[in-house]
């Protein structure tokens, strides 16, 4: 691949001498829209947890973006603004505040204290806020505290921040969970729709939203890659069909 | 900006319009000025009690803004405290000293006269030297840039080691407890220069405005404390709304998710975690001269202890709230502790409230947390709720 956003190579973490990443590598193309699954264990959220800075892993290399900058040694809120956004398993919208907050807190802009207090550099936020409430469907809802939101509507707010933040690559963990099936499918737009522009790597254990996605798919199983490739590929894999059926 | 601040904060229009209406009708009512319907003691401990006000709302702004619950800020209340007191007793010792050497056979040398003060002030712990700390206190604009600068600094480092290491929680609480203990136990100590268990008094005495009487001074007092209270709740109002309050609210809420929307969490902490100490320097500043005493049991933890209480019987979170614990806690406070509220005879007991306050605050405290976690600035909220659902109606 030549454009290559984001290289995860012989990655290895242990937690209490349990190897939860074993040697792992995946790269990830801009724009791209990858699957990630892998039965409870496989290590798909440690993944995520090493590459927005969560957790360190024991060796390995994450290199992100055209200049080859090495993830390690920085801080989450250095690669969050490096352009990595994350959305989290639980919806997790600030619930005391209302849609519009949510949303202006995460627009692309400066993140100094200083800077935020005394409103530097802070332009065109209301169009800029119209525009991602208008592509999660929650004009109508801006100045509603997210509390009150249902739980697709928190899980669109989510995406809706990440988009906001206007990140070069979107780690999505589990979008669909709790959703009904009209909410699945805005939510597969959704996706679909942002990869066309970035890489959105999607991790989720549910089959019918990882073929709606339709796209390439990587198995995790113990640590590290087990196959990749189309969703038929992967399903047809022996070692798969193992993993997933044999237990 | 100033339309949209105002409207994104309507208390604060309220409040300094209660705070102007307050001190208009206490002027009035003084010694100095009129009536003499509020007693000069009595306007002190109002004057105090604004001072309080401003240290809560500090609390507030740490504590139910941005989910640090510091168990700390009073003893940077009783630094700017002492900062202030090191000069009200340099100075108006330097004044009784020239006074008493000026009948002297032959005019009193520079070194005369600093041994004779630093015997006045530090004769009670049996030494006559100046310590270090005392460097500036010849200065007024010196001590008072102490009074924001150290309570300030201290903050500084103690927030940079403690964010950095990402403790947060009931850990951070302890840490800073420990801070607070550990600071009262060094001021305790007559080799810290600070006079020890006796602290610094004769607070009162403003050097040069001896001529004046002490309810005027007073009443000068009772109105900077108003306006510091008014400029303090403009401050903290500014920095709590907007996007910048919305940060650190989502920092109460969830840090580790605003780590993750690019923000550096501990910049925003550190940042309020200062400014916070500061304003509860200049409020230590202010209350003291007119208590007329410091001395380290000011500082000790059970201090800082009753400022979270207060905050929480207020109602966390909202600025007003911390004001109303503030006032009503410290008041009451006053009133049971302070002999005028009567005994209660049960017939087989008799309940004193000197010793059965603390347990009534600690009950209220209990019943508060349990049942209106949001305090009486909740009570508001309520009405307000009341009123819009009647518009929308």
């Amino acid at each position: 691949m030549n454009n290559t956003l984001l290289e995860v190579s012989g990655v290895s973490v242990t937690f209490d001498g349990f190897r939860a990443i074993n040697n792992l590598s995946i790269q990830i193309a801009e724009p791209e829209l990858r699957a990630v699954i892998g039965p409870n264990g496989a290590g798909k959220t440690t993944f995520m947890d090493i590459v927005t800075g969560k957790t360190r892993p024991d060796e390995g290399r994450v290199i992100f973006g055209e200049k080859s900058v090495s993830l390690l040694g920085m801080s989450e809120s250095q690669i969050a603004q490096a352009g990595i956004g994350r959305k989290f398993q639980k919806p997790t919208v600030f619930e005391a505040q209302s849609v519009r907050e949510n949303i202006a807190m995460a627009l692309r802009n400066v993140r100094g204290p200083f800077d935020v207090l005394f409103g530097r550099k802070a332009d065109n936020r209301e169009d800029r806020i119209r525009e991602v409430s208008d592509e999660i469907g929650l004009t109508n809802a801006l100045d509603q505290q997210s509390g009150a939101l249902s739980h697709g509507q928190k899980q669109w707010l989510e995406i809706g921040m990440l988009l906001a933040q206007d990140p070069r690559l979107l780690l999505v963990d589990e979008p669909a969970a709790g959703m009904t099936p009209a909410e699945r499918e805005h939510t597969t737009d959704l996706l679909v729709r942002a990869a066309k522009t970035r890489a959105v790597v999607v991790v989720e254990h549910d089959m019918e939203f990882v073929r709606r996605l339709n796209c390439k798919v990587t198995v995790l199983h113990e640590g590290s890659v087990l196959a990749e490739g189309s969703l038929d590929h992967v399903t047809n894999n022996k070692d798969v069909i193992d993993v997933y059926l044999g237990r | 900006m100033k339309n949209t601040f105002i409207a994104r904060n309507p208390s604060v229009l309220w409040f300094l319009l209660a705070l102007a209406v307050f001190t208009v009708v206490v002027t009035i009512l003084s010694e100095a000025t009129g009536f003499g319907l509020i007693s000069t003691s009595f306007l002190k401990t109002l004057g105090k009690t604004l001072c309080l006000c401003l240290v809560a709302i500090a609390m507030d702004v740490v504590w139910g803004y941005c989910g640090i619950l510091s168990l700390g800020h009073f003893a940077f209340f009783g630094i700017g405290g002492y900062a202030i007191g090191m000069w009200l007793m340099y100075a108006r010792t330097e004044g009784l000293v020239q006074v008493s050497l000026q009948s002297a056979a032959l005019p009193p040398t520079p070194q005369e006269i600093t041994d004779a003060i630093g015997s006045q002030i530090f004769g009670v712990v049996g030494s006559s030297d100046f310590p270090v700390i005392w460097a500036f206190s010849h200065s007024l604009t010196l001590q008072l840039l102490a009074v924001i600068l150290v309570p300030g600094l201290l903050a500084l480092i103690f927030g940079w080691l403690a964010f950095r290491s990402r403790v947060t929680g009931v850990y951070l609480s302890i840490l800073t407890q420990a801070m607070t203990l550990a600071m009262s136990l060094y001021f305790f100590q007559n080799d810290t220069g600070l006079r020890g268990n006796n602290g610094l008094s004769g607070l009162q005495n403003i050097p040069g405005l001896e001529d004046r009487s002490q309810a005027v001074v007073s009443l000068w007092f009772f109105w900077a404390s108003a306006v510091a209270l008014a400029l303090g709740y403009v401050l903290f109002a500014y920095v709590v709304s907007g996007k910048f309050g919305s940060v650190v609210r989502a920092i109460r809420d969830n840090e580790a998710r605003v780590r993750f929307l690019g923000y550096h969490v501990e910049q925003y902490k550190l940042f309020i975690f200062t400014l916070t100490a500061m304003v509860a320097g200049i409020a230590g500043a202010l209350y003291y001269p007119q208590a007329g005493i410091i001395n380290p049991a000011e500082i000790a933890p059970i201090a800082s202890i009753y400022l979270a209480v207060w905050v929480a019987i207020g109602g966390r979170g909202r600025l007003y709230g911390a004001v109303i614990g503030a006032a009503l806690v410290s008041l009451l406070s006053s009133w049971f502790t302070g002999g005028s509220a009567p005994d209660i005879n049960l017939g087989f007991y008799v309940i004193k409230w000197t010793d059965w306050w603390l347990v009534l605050l600690g009950l209220s405290f209990v019943l508060v947390t349990l049942y209106f976690p949001k305090g009486i600035g909740g009570i508001f909220d309520a009405l307000d709720r009341k009123r819009m659902g009647g518009d929308a109606s």
